[in-house]
């Protein structure tokens, strides 16, 4: 037992090790970005204003502009690390507080989506795997390619038509209402009822991959020795599938959420466009619209992170589950 | 080839998909003996109803969304294609050098395309468009130099599995250079799955490419599909016709090519049936 926790620590830090020179090679990419951008550097580091001589001054000092390169890669290297950004001044803030500020709504939209598209992506996927090539399998792939292939920012205008304005069920913009302010569960069920279009719109996609996904490795699993072991025990089919086949299906799985991150992430920025979402995405769009590069630059750098966090957290909970894995 | 087509046809879905496909490649070529009017140009009527008069109305401008969806169809589709095809030289290129020479090479080849395949591709698009321009160059370069990484995993797996087949034993025994070898009795051997991501690889630039038109990042001299859904997200309300039919476009051309991917998949390797090709 020791020496599996023993192993466990091992593989966390080895993971860690691993992850510090993929955040520095994001920072690296976008100082290169900067400086090979058409025209001056300091519009990247400033944006698209009509500013004060002095600001530009002083943004040229911040960043050791008159430095050479090398001495300036450090500069903007050490004040990423310290949490410094740049100064977004669209917002007149610094950009590291313009991005906390939004975080938390992409977050709870990301987390209730993957709740929502991982939860009947498996049921899905198992029914449609059970009986391979049946009506409903075939009715399942097919509604899982449409899904696929469904641009979410589009999916979500048409939601917003559909079920927000003509049939007025749901919100179509922000997080909540804003004529009242309401408090513990009325607050929360006004939350959830501005979550349900934007979650749909963003969780369809990911619904259709996780379905495809659970099928194809539930087909490959129940074709495995053990399973027919399993069967010759004399076991039930619902066991077998639930028991034992559905756990080893599952653990690529884990994977998957890991990997699927960032694409996820990309498709809340669209769906927060669409519905007004107080998030990331939200900011992203005006950043572009206000062409405040730092804050966009800062967001870059900020989302490459939780990318990789995220990854780094999948993996880990990956060998915590399959004990195997710390071996390579 | 008679026997693919043989295999393919199997596919009904992926049968279904091929004629989008061809269907909008004819949209896309004839567009402007099809199109009713200049999908630019603007007129008094706007957000006129779908109607005899205009097949799916017009936008603020008065402009003719039939006419858009059509010439759409040429940007989608170049963006689509050429993106998909640098990505996949790239790719092959890269893949082909680690699985062939292995060691050193492969280690420092893998380690980039881990990086990039870790770097959210879709933001780090949407940062160099935004600061090199939005042409529609700048968006098919970028977007084809940073897909490359899928593409070249999996042809590194293929060189690595075929390299220790007899039949290149036997070339190199005759004195056949590592060039040859890798271009001409390598890679025959390794298309069916590059053919596969390629048609995946087109579906996924294409919604790319609308994703950040969409985020008003689409090139102002194009007309595309994901333009003429950023400009009806403002309408939503009064013309549901300007955010539906460029919509439709989207999803029937990105579906069209992900079932001929799928179908493909079928045919070229039925042990991998059913299997995710990512």
């Amino acid at each position: 037992m020791r020496k599996e926790t023993g192993s466990l620590t091992k593989y966390i830090l080895k993971r860690f090790l691993q992850a510090i020179p993929l955040i520095f090679g994001i920072i690296v990419v976008n100082f290169c970005l900067i400086h090979l951008a058409p025209g001056d550097p300091i519009i990247s580091l400033v944006g698209e204003f009509q500013v004060s001589v002095e600001y530009i001054e002083d943004v040229k000092r911040q960043y050791g502009l008159d430095e050479p390169l090398p001495a300036q890669l450090l500069i903007y290297i050490l004040n990423i690390l310290k949490g410094d950004f740049g100064y977004s001044f669209s917002f007149k803030q610094p950009v590291i507080s313009v991005i906390l500020d939004r975080v938390p709504a992409t977050l709870l939209l990301m987390v209730v989506t993957t709740i929502f598209s991982s939860l009947f992506g498996v049921i899905f996927g198992v029914l449609s795997s059970e009986k391979q090539y049946s009506k409903t399998d075939n009715f399942i792939t097919f509604i899982s390619l449409i899904g696929y292939s469904l641009p979410v920012f589009w999916l979500g205008q048409i939601l917003l038509i559909v079920f927000g304005l003509k049939l007025p069920l749901f919100p179509t913009q922000g997080m909540q209402s804003l004529r009242e302010s309401l408090t513990g569960i009325a607050y929360w069920l006004d939350l959830f009822h501005h979550l349900v279009l934007p979650g749909f719109a963003l969780g369809l996609s990911y619904l259709a991959v996780n379905t495809r996904f659970t099928r194809a490795s539930m087909i490959e699993v129940m074709g495995q020795d053990y399973i027919r072991t399993a069967r010759a025990k004399g076991l039930s089919e619902r066991r077998v599938i639930y028991k034992h086949a559905l756990r080893n299906a599952l653990l690529p799985f884990v994977t998957l959420t890991g990997l699927n991150f960032g694409f996820l992430l990309a498709g809340a920025v669209l769906t927060e466009t669409v519905f007004a979402w107080p998030g990331l995405g939200r900011l992203m769009y005006d950043s572009i619209y206000t062409r405040d590069y730092p804050l966009l630059m800062g967001m870059f750098v900020f989302i490459s992170a939780m990318v990789i966090i995220a990854n780094l957290i999948t993996d880990i909970f990956y060998s915590i589950l399959d004990p195997r894995i710390r071996i390579g | 080839m008679r026997d693919l087509w043989k295999k393919y046809r199997r596919n009904r879905a992926a049968v279904f998909g091929l004629f989008v496909i061809v269907l909008f490649i004819l949209f896309a070529l004839l567009a402007p003996f099809l199109a009713p009017s200049d999908p630019l140009s603007t007129g008094k009527d706007s957000f006129h109803k779908p109607d005899s008069s205009y097949l799916m109305g017009t936008d603020d401008l008065g402009r003719d969304i039939f006419s858009g969806v059509l010439w759409g169809a040429r940007t989608s589709i170049m963006v689509g294609l050429l993106a998909a095809l640098t990505a996949t030289v790239i790719g092959v290129i890269i893949g082909a050098l680690s699985g062939y020479y292995g060691g050193v090479t492969d280690d420092i080849l893998m380690r980039i395309t881990e990086f990039f395949l870790v770097i959210p591709r879709f933001f780090l698009v949407l940062v160099i468009v935004a600061l090199f321009g939005s042409s529609i160059w700048n968006v098919i370069i970028v977007i084809g130099i940073l897909s490359w990484p899928v593409t070249a995993r999996l042809v590194r797996v293929e060189y690595l599995s075929i390299k220790e087949k007899e039949f290149v034993e036997g070339a190199r025994a005759i004195g056949a250079s590592d060039f040859r070898i890798i271009l001409s009795h390598i890679l025959p051997n390794a298309t069916p799955p590059i053919i596969v991501s390629g048609s995946l690889q087109i579906a996924r630039a294409i919604l790319l490419e609308a994703g950040l038109s969409f985020l008003g990042l689409g090139d102002p001299n194009q007309i595309s599909w994901g333009v003429m859904l950023y400009n009806a997200q403002r309408f939503l309300r009064y013309a549901w016709w300007t955010a539906t039919f460029p919509g439709i476009a989207i999803f029937l051309v990105v579906m069209g090519f992900n079932l001929i991917g799928d179908g493909l998949n079928d045919a070229l390797n039925p042990k991998q049936k059913g299997k995710e090709l990512q």
